[in-house]
Parts: structure tokens; C-alpha cells; sequence
């Protein structure tokens, strides 16, 4: 393992500025050498002493230090807080400390990107490969509530890390397949379609640009692109750059060409906004020669002697006869829209979040410069002959071929399925009279409707119980009256937008984590080994644990939300006491019948 | 697969085969045991180009006596690449002694296939053609012997002239199938001219893939199809526009900046004509003794100075002397510029002019005083002239041919023709504009030598409804023609005719509803709910550009552009190729990775002529409106009453028949297979109409259940959502009890024991 010898800071706490120094370690020890010898912050401790070791996450948006914490109690804190210049020194501190630890709690402990708290708990005897590891990591790390469950119950010592993988295989297994991560793209609604807003008094258009617009018309027009690279800050500032391009989006707008003319002669950055993108046409060159030859509709210029200038048949009404020759680019809204989806689908090549426009537009450029296009090697290409043989086979005769899906990845599946539902409900906005039609019954209408239906039954089969049909009618009323309200206001109003926020994220993460001891509960039976019979205790106890506190809170429940706190909590509560009968009757029919495992 | 067809051993490419295509096969084989002509209509997606080269190629391979020779003819380039790639599927499964010798390769113009690298680089067709002719005229590479620094050639050019002068092209082409694409490769490996060699290796290919016009155009057709012999078997793929291309190719149009440019190129030629006079006066002597020997010999020209050849000269005017008044260079330049004048002064007018052929030949002869039979020499005698003056810009001259072309038109058919002058167009009547239209009616000109030269043609469509019109308009006597119906293992397609929108007012593109907002509105909701329910792709094609373009600007007015957006991508054909070529392809890129589009199209337009979107690529298209003709068009009433005269076909039959096979051609690319499944919208409320729904083919017919011929748009909605989740049902893609819909080999030798009709 050797030693490691890296400069760093330290802190005696989290506010404190640091003192620079040297840190050293080795297996057994590490010492810190402050630069100043006059300091007295001189530090050597023994590895043993030391419990774990955490880290904050840095990305790029925001200048946070890199920070490893190395804790002498896991849970109570306090430890030494070491500063790093970069992430990479501190990555190598940590892995070399987490091998460290490892070795003495005898455990092999996550590698790298330990999320904190995680780190050096033991987990049983298993072994695993690091990737395995990582990739539970990195799962932990991208879904949020799967961290909780993982934080309360394996470091909680209910269940075991092995267990509470078990359930989750397909989990790992998936993310082995998927590889890369989902980036976000551009809107695919047209932004930098920029809508001016007139205020209606004077003649004043108002256009608002924001770097999510200005972002998407430097991808969508590569000769802005340019020339806000060339004239900013040099020629223009950047107001006047974009003053510029809004007058002659105008210009285009209102389709007044003799204005533009005019104002294109007297200005030559303003005609150039106005003029064609000689970029894209260079790029559309390029593109054609690799487009899939099935439906190169540009070869067959080539063969088309019907069309020669003066043949063919001129005036039949399906050819326009205008004379292109303006220099002026005729933008159409056409053209727009077929540059903007073309863009949309690449997708936005690198993660620009910045704020600052010129950094965006550099980024942008960078990010451009990389393809060098090959020109002339389109025949061979491979890809092309592939797509024109799948456009000629009969597919009933082929085995069927999986197309290049691009993967879609929910953040937050909740939050995402519930808007769908509430969209799917209603897709035209609100005018198309659904509203209005749901509720155009009264109450009469339907009851005698509902009469009229009965009385047509024949009755001719045994009735179902009153008192049950009863229970089932309440139950469905009650569904139906709750999902209407859900429905049919937006998502916030539903039952648990009125709750408090604190309330009703504790509500979900109980549920959460009853969903999964519920699994692991029902899973480990029949009870066969002890560790089942372990692990069943374990659980009963958590169950218990939350139980308790669902009822808590439902007793300290504000009285205007108690009715709907209780309503969710009802299916919770069910739920668990089924567990609990079933675990006490199990316990009653083992020990009638004598057998007692594991000497209960 | 492997089979025998009522005595003929059959290869088919697949492990199974539909049943219609295995009735085709039995068709076309009759045609070809007749030795007659084939008009066949079968839907699409049931493989009709895989039963069309299997039966034709094995019919062959089992008579030595008529050995193979294909000439496959489709509308498009990118039809010529599936076909060929067809074509080497098939040739895989041949037996291996046969396909070992077998050729078959496409052909188009020198701009897809020069890979030259300055000369390829043009971006139009004709400066292509200029630049090549400046590197291989046969002038300019006499210079280049004497002077071998200051002219460059084309080594291309040079080593196939090499090749063919020692006879050993075919060691450069070795038997297979080449796609454009191949050939290019093939040149630059080689470095050969893969335009030249294809042309020459024509002649020995079984099986040529080629464009209508290299038939059907008498401007390229001579050049390239001269040596096609009798025994060549025609096909016409996607053959229900031909009467179409028949009647565009032979049509002109003159307008001011035509005759313009054909003062300068005559200017331009009296300059040269002086020049060689002073130069190289036995070069003008040369071509006039030539010119007395009849233009027969034209045929002698060095492969890289043949130019497109005259409109359809019958073959004896060939070998006539060409006339004396016209045979000197400078007469002839005095004949032409008279032409120009007489024409510049007919352009003048104020009004609307119809007039005959032979009306408009005798006012030339009477103020002109050019006859019939000069005019008609008029197109060969510039060529020559032009190759004398050697003249390698031919692209700049194009004018001048122009003029040529309609002379020579004019004065070689006296009917079904018509020549309207207009001053304006009749949308914009503030713009002056003249133009002198020489508009053929007649389809039956420009493919009867067709007709005549080979002894089987066959035409076949997916829809060629009705089938009986198809041989009128053409003039020909088919021996076979045939409509197919479709079987079908489970109802993959699915028309609707919509005729109201969510309001229940009725849509249409009718002339006096198209604008009406409330019309514009309904259409758009009804694109919005299918787009959020339809999974892929959606395509939808409107009547004309000018009524896209307004109906898409009226969208994104309104929001709803940007609420479809919210679904779907969206894409549109503009009339620039490039443009909406990369907007196919970003297409179906959309639909390959799951995000799903749309692309707005325009019937009779480029995309709705080729593009197949099959699969996931379409899902749904919706018909916006009936894709009538420009009913005020003064050639289409031309045309109309030519037809009511000549073949007694009604007006309204006519353009109901055109503007529903529009329709069906736009809605049947939807499907390719049985496997596939599709949508079909015809929204507009004439469709409900029986006249107008009866003339669609019988196979979307036959799908057009009662109660969807008057749908609302909440009504096609359900029934979408309903069809859509039926579709995604597993099911027996064979087809169950006694309807097969796949046929195996079994099944095939099954039925040829058992004495049934196929």
C-alpha cells in the first residue's frame, strides 16, 4: 500500500479557513506538516482511532472546495477536515484512505464515490467485485428515495446490504446494459421562435431573450453564432448585438421586404441577419452526400429532363413561379421549423448551463469544431448500403431488427406519471367542453338513468349481499369522488398537494419504506433457516417502529387535513396489521404444533 | 424459396411468399408466353418489384432461347437504389452458375456518377455535363495530343477510352449488381469513368434500372436506349403518373428571358461561325457534305459528344437529307433568328391565345417563311452546328435549344398538341409575364414507340383504378391487365373518412372553405389529437404548396403548431430538394429513436411521388382536403377537351380520377408489408360522396368499413385508439384456416398437386 504525500489544508471546522500544509500517510498513520512551522495545528493520528471518512460532492457550477472529513465516530462527527486544491487530489486521499479503512474493519468498503455516510459500513462476509459495487453506488447515488430506503434499513441494521439487493437485481441488471446517461435536449417547442409583445399603446415590440433562447438561436443559426463570436465584445456590445437581431427578426416577421432592403443597405451587421445562413448550406452539402439513398430525392435532379428551365408543363397551378433571385434570404417559416427539429433531435451536445452568454457561445463553438467531415467517402459507407437493404426487405420474412431507441429516463417517476395522468386527461386545455359535459347531469338525471338500468336487469342470479355490495359501493364512491377532485383540478390541489409539504414527504417515505419491508416480509416466508427468522424479527420491529409513527401522525395532524392524512394513512396501517396477523398466526400454528424453530 | 409456376421453376428470394404475388407471377408469365403487354395493378406492400424481377429473371433462365434482358424503369433515383438492392438479393439466391453471370446496373445522369473531382463538384446537372465535355469533347482531347501541358483531360475519361478501344470493359465490370453508388466506387478503385462505362456496358447488362425518361423523354431516350433490341421485357414500377411524365416530356414553354438568352447564343454563335471562317473553314465545308448524308450517321459520333437527341424522329427522317435552305451555317442562324423574332412578336399579345399545331406552323411559314420540314430539323441541325463550332458550354445554350425543341415539335405533330399564349399568370394578374406554351395532350405520343420497339411492356401500380382508363389514355392493347386484391391476416390498414371536425362543422379544402378559420382550426385539432394518441411517425399531405404553406402559418398563429410540437417534431417538404431531403432523413431519424414527427408533404409533390414511410415511419397519414387539379389552368382544359374529344372521357371523371389517384398513391405509402399496419385519414367531406370514394383502388376500398365514412374528429380519435391497440395484439402472421396469407413451399407444391386456380 506504501504511502501517499499530497498538499492540503486543514480545518479544525467546516468554517474555519485552513492552514496550509503538507499531509502525509502511510498504512498505519497519517501526520500533517502545517507550511507555517510557526503553527501549531501539527497533526499525527493513528488510523485505528478513525471510524470513517467522508467527502462533499463537487461538480462544476459551483466553486466548492474538495473536502474529506475524516471522522473518529461515525455518527457523532468530529474528525479532521482536509482542504484539497482540486477533486482529483482528494479523490486519491480518499481511495487511499478507504483502502486503509478497509483493511482494518476487514471489510472491503466501497471505492471511489463513496456518497458520505456509506462509506465504511461493514456488510457481512460477502465479497464483491468493485464494478458490482460502483454500480450499486451510482445507483444509490441517482435516485434519491432508493438512498433513504438503503440509509434506514442497512445502515439501520434491519436488513442485510445483500437482501436489500436481492430485490433489485433487474436494477443492477439494466444499468449494466445502459451505459451512458440521458442529457438533457432542447425544448421541443420552438423558443427561439421569440414572440414580440406589443403593449399595445405605442409602437414599442418588446422581444425577451433569456440564455436558454440565446442558447438554442446559436444552435439553430450558426451565422449568429458567428458573428456574435466575431463582433462581441470587439465591434458591438452585447446589447446591441442582440438589439440588432431582434430588429430584423422583426423585419422577417412582417414580411416588409422593401424595409428590410433599406435598413440592410445602411447596415451591414443587421444584413447580415438577414441574408442566408451560408453555414447551413455548407453543412446541408456535407449532410446530403451520408442521407440514406432510399430517399435522396436530390439524385434525382440528376435524371429529371422534365423539369429543364422552359419544358414540362409551366402554368398548371402546382409550381409557384417566383423568382428567387433576391438576396435577401426569403426565410419561411418552413425552413424554421425544419432547422429547429433537426437541432432538437441532436440534442444538445455538451452541458452548458452557464448564464453568461459569451461562455455559452464558446462552449458552443468548441464543441462544433470536433467532426472533421470525411466528403468524399460516402460510398463505400457501410450504413448506407445497411439502410437502403432494410428499406427493400419484406419484414414478415425477417426476423425483426431493434431500432436505436433512444432510452427514456424519468428523474422523478412520481412526479412525472402524475402530470401525465392529470395531461392525458385533458389535451386540448380546457375549451373543448369536457368539463362541461362531465357535469351537465344533476343528480335526478343520473338517479333515474340509474333506475332505468336496474329495473332492466333481470334478476335472475343469487343477489350479492347487501352489506357487501354496500361496502364495495362506498368504496368505489368514494375512489370515484376522490379521483374527480384529483383530476380535475391541477395536481397541487389534489389530496396530497393539501397537505403540508413536511407532512406529506414523511408520509411518502413511510410508505416507501413500508413497500419494502412489506416485500422483504412476505418474501421470507415460509420461514425456513434462522437467518429468515432473523431477518423476519428485524423486521417486525421496524414495522412496528413505523407503525407507531404513522399514528403519531395522524394524532398531531393539523384538524383541517386530519380526515386525508387518515385516508392515507388507512391503506398503510392495512397493510401492516395483515402483516402482523399473518406473523402472529404463523407463530400460533408453529407452536401448536410443537415445532419450535430456533428455540422460540 | 424455390417453386414450381405452372410449368416454370421460380426463385423467389423470401421463405415464403403471398398469395397475390405468387397470382401476379402467374400473370405476368402469361404476358411474357404472349409476348404482349401487362398492365397490373396490385396494392402496395405486397412486394410487387420481389415477384416482378424473381418471375421475369427465372422465366428467362429457363428459356435459353430468350435470354434476359430487364429493363427495369422507376420514377426516382432512390426507387432505383431499393430496386437494385432487390435485384442483389435476389441474384443470392439464384443458383450460382446463373448468378455468376448475370449484370445488373443503374443508370442516371454524369452528375451521380462523375467522380471526377473538380468536374463532380458542380452542383447542377448541366454544369456537370459542361465540365465533363470540357475535359473529354473529342476536340479538346485532339488537342491535347498536340498540346498535352496547357489541356487537361479526364484520366477517368482516358483509361475507359482505352478500355473500349482494346474491347476489355467487361474486365472492369465483372458480372453482379451496381448501385450508383457501387459504380462511383467502382471508378474511383479503378479509376474509370463510371458514367461511360455504364452507358457502354448497357448493352451487355441483363438487367438495366433506370429513370422513365431514358424511355419515355425523346431527349435522352435516343442516347441512351438506342440499342435496346425488340426482346428486351419493359417494366414501368409505380406507373400511375406515366401518363404524366408521357405528356410532360413532350411539352415546351417560351418565355421573355428564353428568348432573351436565345438572342445571345445566337449572337454568340454568329461570333463563332465568323471565327472558324477565318480559322478552320473546312470544318464548316465538312458538316455541310455531312448534313447532305442525313442525320442517320449521327450514331458515328464519339461517345462523348452525343448530345440529348431530337424529340421522337421517326427513323426515316434519319436518314433524309437534311433540307438544302438550312444545311449552310449561316442560313440556318438566319432561319433561327427569324424564328426567335416571329416568336418575340407573338409574345406581345394582350390576351389569351389557344391555338393549333398546324395553324401556328402556317402563320410561322407565311411571316417567317420557315416550312414544316425546316422546323422540324431544327433541334438536330443546332446540335450539329454547336458540335462543329465545338462548343463545350452547352449549358449556356440552353435557350437557344429550348427554341429548338419547340420548333422541331411543332413541326413533327400536327395533333394532340395545343399552343396557349398567355400574358400573365392567372393568380398574379398585376405581373406581366408572357409565355408561349406548347402543351402536349396526348400521353399516347410520347410511349407508343415504346409500345412498338419492345414486345412485352409492362405497367403496374399500386393503384391503377380504374384499370380499364389506363390503356385508353396510353393507346395500347394490353394482353393482361389485372387488378389484385390484398389478403390480409388481420385488417393492418385502416381508411377513415373524416367529414366534421370536434364542432361538427364539416371540413374540406373546397375552394370557398379552405381559408374559412374555423376549417383551418378543426384541421389543426384534429393533427393535435392524432398526434398525441399515435405513436411514430405521422404523415400528412395537403393540396398544393401555397395552401400548406398558409394553412402551417395559420398553426403556428393560432398555437397549435406549438401544442403538436408538444408531441411530436415537425417537419416539412419545402420545394427546395436538399432541404427536404435532410428533413426525411432527421425524420426518420425521430422515428427510429422513439421520439415520433410528423412531416407535412404536398400531393403530387417529390416526397408523395417516392418516399415510402413505412413502418414506423408512418403510421398514420392524413389526406387534408381532395388533391384536385388547378381547375383554371388553360392547359389542363386544354387537355380536358382533347380527351373529351379524342377518347371520350368525361371532365369530372377525368379529375376525380386524377385527384383520387393522387389521394391513394399519398395514403398507400403507408404500407409494406403484412406485418406493417397504418391509418388512413381522407379528411374532407367529399370524400363521403360516392362518386368520389368509389374511384379509390379496391384494396383501401375494401377496408372502408360504413360507419367510417362520416367520422367527427372525436370519432376518428376513438376508433384510432381502438385500431392502434388491436394492432399491438400478437398474432398468426401466416394466417389461420383456410385463408393462408403466407405461402411455403409446401404449401406451394400442396397446391400445384391439387388442380385448383391460383
Amino acid at each position: 500500500m506504501g504511502t501517499m504525500t499530497i498538499g492540503a489544508k486543514y480545518k479544525a471546522t467546516l468554517k474555519d479557513r485552513g492552514t496550509g500544509g503538507v499531509l502525509r500517510m502511510s498504512e498505519d498513520k497519517f501526520t500533517f506538516t502545517p507550511n507555517d512551522p510557526r503553527s501549531l495545528m501539527k497533526l499525527s493520528v493513528d488510523f485505528q482511532t478513525i471510524k470513517g471518512h467522508k467527502f462533499n460532492k463537487v461538480d462544476g457550477s459551483k466553486p466548492t472546495p474538495a473536502l474529506l472529513n475524516l471522522s473518529k465516530d461515525s455518527d457523532k462527527g468530529g474528525g479532521y477536515i482536509f482542504e484539497f486544491d482540486n477533486v482529483g487530489n482528494r479523490d486519491l486521499c480518499r481511495d487511499f484512505v478507504a483502502r486503509v479503512l478497509g483493511k482494518y474493519q476487514g471489510t472491503v468498503p466501497a471505492r471511489p464515490n463513496v456518497p458520505p455516510e456509506l462509506s465504511a459500513v461493514s456488510t457481512g462476509p460477502e465479497q464483491l467485485s468493485s464494478a458490482e459495487m460502483e454500480r450499486r453506488m451510482k445507483l444509490l447515488r441517482e435516485d434519491s428515495e432508493l438512498q433513504k430506503l438503503h440509509k434506514k434499513f442497512v445502515l439501520g441494521n434491519i436488513l442485510q446490504e445483500s437482501e436489500f439487493w436481492a430485490t433489485r437485481k433487474n436494477l443492477l441488471d439494466d444499468e449494466t446494459s445502459k451505459g451512458s446517461k440521458q442529457k438533457p435536449g432542447f425544448k421541443s417547442a420552438m423558443l427561439a421562435d421569440v414572440r414580440p409583445s406589443a403593449d399595445g399603446q405605442t409602437n414599442k415590440v418588446t422581444f425577451s431573450l433569456t440564455t436558454e433562447i440565446i442558447h438554442q438561436i446559436f444552435a439553430e443559426k450558426p451565422a449568429v453564432h458567428r458573428a456574435f463570436l466575431d463582433y462581441v465584445p470587439k465591434k458591438l456590445s452585447e446589447k446591441d448585438f442582440w438589439t440588432k437581431y431582434c430588429r430584423a427578426e422583426y423585419l422577417l416577421r412582417t414580411k416588409n421586404t422593401l424595409a428590410a432592403k433599406a435598413e440592410a443597405a445602411e447596415d451591414e451587421e443587421l444584413a447580415m441577419f438577414l441574408k442566408n445562413d451560408d453555414i447551413l448550406a455548407k453543412e446541408a452539402k456535407l449532410k446530403i452526400k451520408r442521407v440514406d439513398p432510399t430517399l435522396d430525392m436530390e439524385a434525382d435532379a440528376g435524371d429529371d429532363y422534365i423539369h429543364l428551365p422552359d419544358h414540362g408543363i409551366l402554368r398548371d397551378g402546382s409550381r409557384e413561379t417566383t423568382d428567387t433571385d433576391s438576396e435577401l434570404a426569403r426565410r419561411t417559416l418552413s425552413q424554421d421549423l425544419n432547422r429547429h427539429a433537426a437541432v432538437v433531435l441532436e440534442g444538445r451536445s455538451a452541458d452548458i448551463e452557464s448564464t453568461d452568454t459569451k461562455t455559452v457561445a464558446e462552449a458552443l463553438a468548441r464543441s462544433k469544431k470536433e467532426p472533421p467531415p470525411s466528403s468524399v467517402a460516402d460510398d463505400a459507407s457501410h450504413e448506407r448500403l445497411v439502410k437502403a437493404a432494410r428499406m427493400t426487405e419484406i419484414e414478415d420474412l425477417q426476423a425483426p431488427r431493434s431500432l436505436p431507441y433512444a432510452l427514456l429516463c424519468i428523474k422523478d417517476p412520481r412526479e412525472y406519471f402524475d402530470s401525465q395522468q392529470a395531461n392525458a386527461l385533458r389535451p386540448l386545455g380546457s375549451n373543448d367542453g369536457r368539463k362541461a359535459r362531465s357535469c351537465s347531469l344533476s343528480t335526478d338525471d343520473a338517479f333515474r338513468h340509474l333506475m332505468d338500468q336496474i329495473s332492466s336487469v333481470k334478476m335472475n342470479c343469487p343477489v350479492v349481499q347487501s352489506d357487501v355490495a354496500l361496502k364495495v359501493l362506498n368504496e368505489l364512491n368514494e375512489g370515484i369522488s376522490r379521483s374527480r377532485r384529483l383530476n380535475l383540478k391541477n395536481p397541487q390541489d389534489s389530496l396530497l398537494g393539501r397537505l403540508p409539504h413536511r407532512t406529506r414527504d414523511e408520509l411518502m417515505d413511510h410508505w416507501m419504506a413500508i413497500q419494502e419491508l412489506l416485500r422483504h416480509f412476505w418474501s421470507s416466508y415460509p420461514i425456513t433457516t434462522t437467518v429468515l427468522c432473523n431477518k423476519v424479527q428485524r423486521l417486525k420491529e421496524a414495522m412496528t417502529q413505523i407503525y407507531q409513527k404513522l399514528q403519531d401522525i395522524k394524532e398531531s395532524a393539523q384538524p383541517d387535513v386530519r380526515h386525508e392524512i387518515s385516508q392515507l394513512v388507512k391503506p398503510m396501517t392495512q397493510a401492516l396489521d395483515a402483516a402482523f396477523n399473518h406473523e402472529h398466526d404463523q407463530q400460533q400454528k408453529s407452536s401448536k404444533a410443537g415445532s419450535k424453530p430456533n428455540g422460540f | 424459396m424455390k417453386f414450381d409456376l405452372e410449368g416454370l421453376t421460380v426463385h423467389f428470394p423470401y421463405a415464403a411468399i403471398y398469395p397475390e404475388q405468387h397470382a401476379y407471377m402467374g400473370e405476368l408469365k402469361r404476358a411474357l408466353d404472349a409476348r404482349g403487354h401487362a398492365l397490373l395493378e396490385m396494392p402496395t406492400g405486397t412486394g410487387k418489384t420481389a415477384a416482378l424481377i424473381s418471375l421475369i429473371t427465372s422465366y428467362s433462365l429457363a428459356n435459353p432461347s430468350r435470354p434476359l434482358r430487364l429493363i427495369y424503369c422507376t420514377r426516382t433515383v432512390h426507387e432505383m437504389e431499393k430496386t437494385l438492392a432487390e435485384l442483389r438479393l435476389l441474384f443470392s439466391h439464384l443458383p450460382p452458375e446463373a448468378s455468376r453471370s448475370l449484370l445488373a446496373l443503374g443508370l442516371s445522369s454524369r452528375k451521380n456518377l462523375c467522380v471526377h473531382p473538380q468536374a463532380s463538384a458542380s452542383a447542377a446537372r448541366d454544369s456537370v455535363d459542361t465540365a465533363c465535355r470540357r475535359l473529354t469533347a473529342s476536340w479538346v482531347r485532339d488537342k491535347a495530343a498536340s498540346d498535352p501541358e496547357s489541356t487537361p483531360l479526364c484520366e477517368f475519361f482516358e483509361s475507359f477510352d482505352r478500355a473500349a478501344a482494346a474491347g476489355d470493359l467487361s474486365s472492369f465490370m465483372p458480372p453482379g449488381v451496381y448501385t450508383l453508388a457501387d459504380l462511383r466506387s467502382l471508378g474511383r478503385e479503378r479509376r474509370i469513368c463510371p458514367y461511360f462505362l455504364a452507358r457502354q456496358m448497357v448493352k451487355y447488362a441483363n438487367v438495366v434500372v433506370y429513370s422513365y425518361q431514358y424511355l419515355l423523354d425523346p431527349k435522352v431516350a435516343s442516347i441512351v436506349s438506342r440499342e435496346m433490341q425488340k426482346e428486351c421485357v419493359v417494366v414501368f414500377d409505380e406507373a400511375h403518373n406515366i401518363d404524366n411524365v408521357c405528356i410532360e416530356a413532350l411539352s415546351v414553354s417560351v418565355r421573355k428571358q428564353t428568348l432573351d438568352g436565345a438572342e445571345r447564343n445566337l449572337r454568340r454563335i454568329s461570333q463563332e461561325i465568323d471565327r472558324f471562317k477565318a480559322t478552320d473553314a473546312n470544318r464548316l465545308r465538312a458538316e455541310y457534305n455531312r448534313l447532305v448524308d442525313g442525320l442517320a450517321q449521327r450514331g458515328n459520333l464519339p461517345i462523348s459528344d452525343a448530345w440529348l437527341a431530337n424529340p421522337s424522329l421517326p427513323d426515316d427522317i434519319l436518314k433524309e437529307a437534311v433540307p438544302g435552305n438550312i444545311r449552310k451555317a449561316e442560313h440556318f442562324l438566319a432561319v433561327l433568328k427569324r424564328l426567335v423574332k416571329f416568336l418575340d412578336g407573338r409574345l406581345e399579345t394582350e390576351n389569351v391565345e389557344n391555338e393549333m399545331p398546324v395553324s401556328f406552323v402556317a402563320s410561322i411559314h407565311s411571316q417567317a417563311g420557315i416550312d414544316q420540314r425546316m422546323l422540324r430539323f431544327c433541334y438536330d441541325r443546332l446540335h450539329s452546328l454547336l458540335l462543329t463550332l465545338e462548343i463545350t458550354d452547352t449549358d449556356e445554350f440552353m435557350h437557344i435549344q429550348t427554341i429548338c425543341d419547340f420548333a422541331t415539335l411543332i413541326g413533327t405533330y400536327s395533333r394532340g398538341f395545343s399552343i396557349i399564349i398567355e400574358p400573365y399568370d392567372d393568380r398574379m394578374p398585376e405581373i406581366r409575364d408572357p409565355v408561349i406554351q406548347l402543351s402536349c395532350h396526348d400521353a399516347s405520343l410520347a410511349i407508343q414507340p415504346v409500345f412498338e420497339r419492345f414486345q412485352t411492356v409492362v405497367i403496374t401500380s399500386g393503384t391503377l383504378s380504374p384499370i380499364t382508363l389506363y390503356p385508353r389514355l396510353l393507346n395500347f392493347q394490353p394482353v393482361i391487365s389485372r387488378s389484385f386484391t390484398m389478403s390480409l391476416t388481420r385488417d393492418c390498414i385502416c381508411p377513415m373518412v373524416l367529414t366534421r371536425g370536434s364542432d361538427q362543422l364539416p371540413v374540406s379544402t373546397k375552394f370557398d372553405m379552405r381559408s374559412d378559420p374555423g376549417v383551418v382550426r378543426n384541421y389543426g385539432r384534429l393533427l393535435l389529437e392524432m398526434a398525441s394518441s399515435v405513436p411514430d411517425g405521422i404523415v400528412c399531405f395537403f393540396v398544393s404548396y401555397s395552401y400548406m404553406d398558409g394553412i402551417v402559418n395559420s398553426w403556428n398563429e393560432m398555437g397549435i403548431l406549438q401544442d403538436i410540437m408538444q408531441h411530436k417534431l415537425v417537419f416539412i417538404e419545402t420545394p427546395d430538394v436538399v432541404e427536404t431531403t435532410l428533413a426525411l432523413d432527421n425524420y426518420r431519424k425521430a422515428c427510429d429513436c422513439g421520439r415520433g414527427a410528423v412531416f407535412f408533404s404536398v400531393a403530387r409533390g417529390k416526397v408523395a411521388e417516392g418516399i415510402d414511410f413505412d413502418r414506423h415511419y408512418g403510421r398514420l397519414v392524413i389526406m387534408f382536403g381532395v388533391p384536385f387539379q388547378y381547375t383554371l389552368s388553360k392547359i389542363l382544359r386544354a387537355r380536358l377537351e382533347y380527351l373529351r374529344e379524342t377518347f371520350q372521357i368525361k371532365e369530372g371523371d377525368f379529375l376525380t380520377f386524377d385527384a383520387l389517384r393522387q389521394a391513394a398513391q399519398c395514403v398507400g405509402r403507408v404500407i409494406r408489408s403484412k406485418a406493417d399496419y397504418g391509418m388512413m385519414i381522407f379528411a374532407d367531406k367529399r370524400y363521403s360522396r360516392h362518386d368520389k370514394r368509389s374511384k379509390l383502388p379496391g384494396w383501401i376500398l375494401s377496408h372502408l368499413h360504413e360507419a367510417h365514412l362520416n367520422l367527427s374528429t372525436d370519432m376518428a380519435l376513438h376508433t384510432a385508439r381502438e385500431f392502434l391497440r388491436r394492432m399491438a395484439q400478437p398474432y398468426d402472421k401466416a394466417g389461420s384456416g383456410g385463408a393462408k396469407t403466407l405461402l411455403t413451399e409446401e404449401d406451394l407444391q400442396d397446391m400445384g398437386r391439387a388442380p385448383m386456380e391460383t
